[in-house]
């Protein structure tokens, strides 16, 4: 389903992806854990293209998107992201955040889009906020708003950026809870998460990547239960067990 | 630090905080009534009177003073408005344009406009425009004024428009984008509705000004009936050889002006509690 191949990306004279081969199957959850500064969101953003990748290729369901023919827009409708800092609308209700992607961009109807906005609202357990605006939402709320966002355009793909480090702790459950539900409808998904457990229970694959390449990919009890590489070790000592961390 | 002073001064006889402060409040009292004194007593009142807020002579100035002085007074400052918002989007979007000949010519577009006084701008509209190229601009001297105003306008709008634009969080255009939608559906939808939101109240501001400014058409060759305000109130005042008209024009403007203002502060305040 997405297809990645020699991916470098560099900013100015930075390096920050240095040659990453991925390749996702349909249905898969792929997890990315790593240190901060890895490249673990750029990644994700030279997915959809919200980087231009310096070079290497991508590809979602066949479709090449760092071709320079290709129509980006038309390819990101495809792909659902869900970012850190949520980034909903904030002038629009929780209802008008999920439908109007759905109206301006494939064009439905105002009563289809507010259905389809409702029916995805349902499936986040938000029904009863359709009338509320971000600013009246807790974190874990609004983030789940994001997701029914990005759902509603019946995306083959979806990207999620560390969901849940943004959000107290007593909410890190509800939003990891739809995304164990959307992995179990069997949504292609590209996971940036520092929850492990999450990783661990849900994930088919987990990725550790570090400086802008991936040292280490394959199920989550090897990669996390029994890692091969001592930069992996040291990663989860830390993430796993923050007391101790020197 | 006055704390200190007064707890550490010697035992000589000075004065307690409080008196000194008693001492300064007397003073400026004084000077205020010496003032209004010297004005009461100075002034000629029946001539000040007779020139400034004569009656009679108010009472002829209506209704033409609203229906046609007050009236016009608005309309050019709304089209003029009109006008400037659209140029000042135009110019915004080239602002921010990746394309950097769009971007050098609208910095040049808010430098110049912002840089030239009024005046002059009206003055090249009205005469410079149709002598050196020799047409009419469309809209006669309405359109003139349209024009001319609205270019001062303009400036401003435009990089208040771009601020407004910056100050949408980078965030929001990148979910837009990430949903499908194209960069001008992105701002149309998303960017320019928040950023609209944030620069209400300098806009709100820029039509007072506007509305002050729409008086450097009286330079116009404006006919009778599209007299504005400050025309109107010059042309009356010639006529019947009393200040009166000129007070009540200015009282005209203040009754909009006034409340343009207050509006502006409520805005203001609110945006600063972070209501939305
Ligand atoms: N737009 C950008 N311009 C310059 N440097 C960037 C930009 N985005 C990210 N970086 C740099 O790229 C590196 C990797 O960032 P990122 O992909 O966000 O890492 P992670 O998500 O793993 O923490 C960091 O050093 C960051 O400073
Ligand atoms: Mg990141």
């Amino acid at each position: 389903m997405i297809e990645i191949h020699g991916l470098h990306k560099a900013f100015g004279s930075l390096d920050v992806l240095r040659g990453i081969d991925l390749e996702i199957a349909a249905g898969a959850v792929v997890c990315v854990i790593g240190p901060s500064g890895s490249g673990k969101s750029t990644l994700l953003r030279c997915v959809n293209l919200l980087e231009q990748p310096t070079t290497g290729r991508v590809l979602i369901g066949g479709t090449e998107v760092t071709d320079p023919e290709c129509d980006i827009d038309a390819v990101r409708r495809r792909i659902g992201m869900v970012f850190q800092q949520f980034n909903l609308f904030p002038h629009l209700s929780a209802l008008d955040n999920v439908a109007i992607a759905q109206r301006k961009v494939l064009r439905r109807p105002r009563r289809e889009a507010g259905r389809i906005a409702r029916e995805n609202l349902d499936r986040v357990g938000l029904g009863d906020k359709a009338a509320a605006y971000p600013a009246q939402l807790s974190g874990g709320q609004q983030q789940r708003v994001a997701i029914a966002r990005a759902l509603a355009m019946g995306p083959e793909v979806m990207l999620f950026d560390e969901p849940t480090s943004a959000l107290d702790p007593e909410l890190v459950g509800d939003v990891l809870g739809v995304m164990r539900g959307l992995a179990m409808d069997g949504m292609t998904m590209l996971v940036v998460t520092h929850e492990m457990s999450f990783a661990r229970e849900v994930a088919d694959q987990v990725v550790f990547m570090d400086e802008g390449v991936i040292v280490e990919q394959g199920p989550p009890a090897q990669v996390i239960g029994d890692p091969s590489h001592e930069r992996t070790r040291a990663f989860l000592a830390r993430v796993l067990n923050p007391a101790t961390a020197t | 630090m006055s704390v200190s002073e007064t707890t550490e001064a010697p035992p000589r006889r000075t004065l307690t905080r409080r008196q000194r402060h008693r001492l300064v409040l007397g003073g400026e009292y004084a000077v205020f009534l010496a003032v209004v004194l010297a004005v009461v007593l100075l002034a000629d009142w029946d001539t000040v009177r007779q020139n400034l807020a004569n009656w009679d002579v108010a009472r002829q100035l209506f209704p033409d003073i609203i229906t046609v002085g007050l009236r016009n007074t608005v309309l050019y400052t709304l089209l003029a408005y009109a006008f400037g918002l659209a140029v000042g989007m135009v110019i915004a979007m080239l602002r921010l344009s990746s394309v950097p000949p769009y971007r050098w010519f609208a910095m040049a577009f808010v430098e110049v406009f912002r840089g030239l006084p009024a005046l002059l701008i009206i003055i090249f509209v009205g005469f410079g425009i149709p002598f050196a190229f020799a047409i009419e601009i469309p809209g006669g001297v309405v359109g003139q004024i349209t024009l001319a105003l609205g270019m001062v306008a303009a400036g401003y709008m435009a990089e208040t428009i771009r601020a407004g634009i910056e100050a949408v969080p980078r965030g929001q255009m990148e979910a837009a984008r990430s949903l499908g939608m194209s960069y001008g559906r992105a701002m149309r939808s998303i960017i320019i509705p928040q950023a609209f939101r944030i620069i209400i109240p300098p806009l709100t501001n820029e039509m007072i000004l506007l509305f002050k400014d729409s008086s450097l058409v009286l330079f116009l060759a404006v006919t009778l009936e599209q007299r504005e305000l400050t025309k109107f109130g010059r042309d009356l005042t010639g006529q019947v050889g009393n200040t009166t008209p000129i007070v009540v024009a200015g009282l005209c403007y203040l009754l909009i002006t006034i409340p343009l203002g207050y509006l502006v502060r409520r805005l203001d305040a609110r945006q600063r509690r972070g209501q939305r």
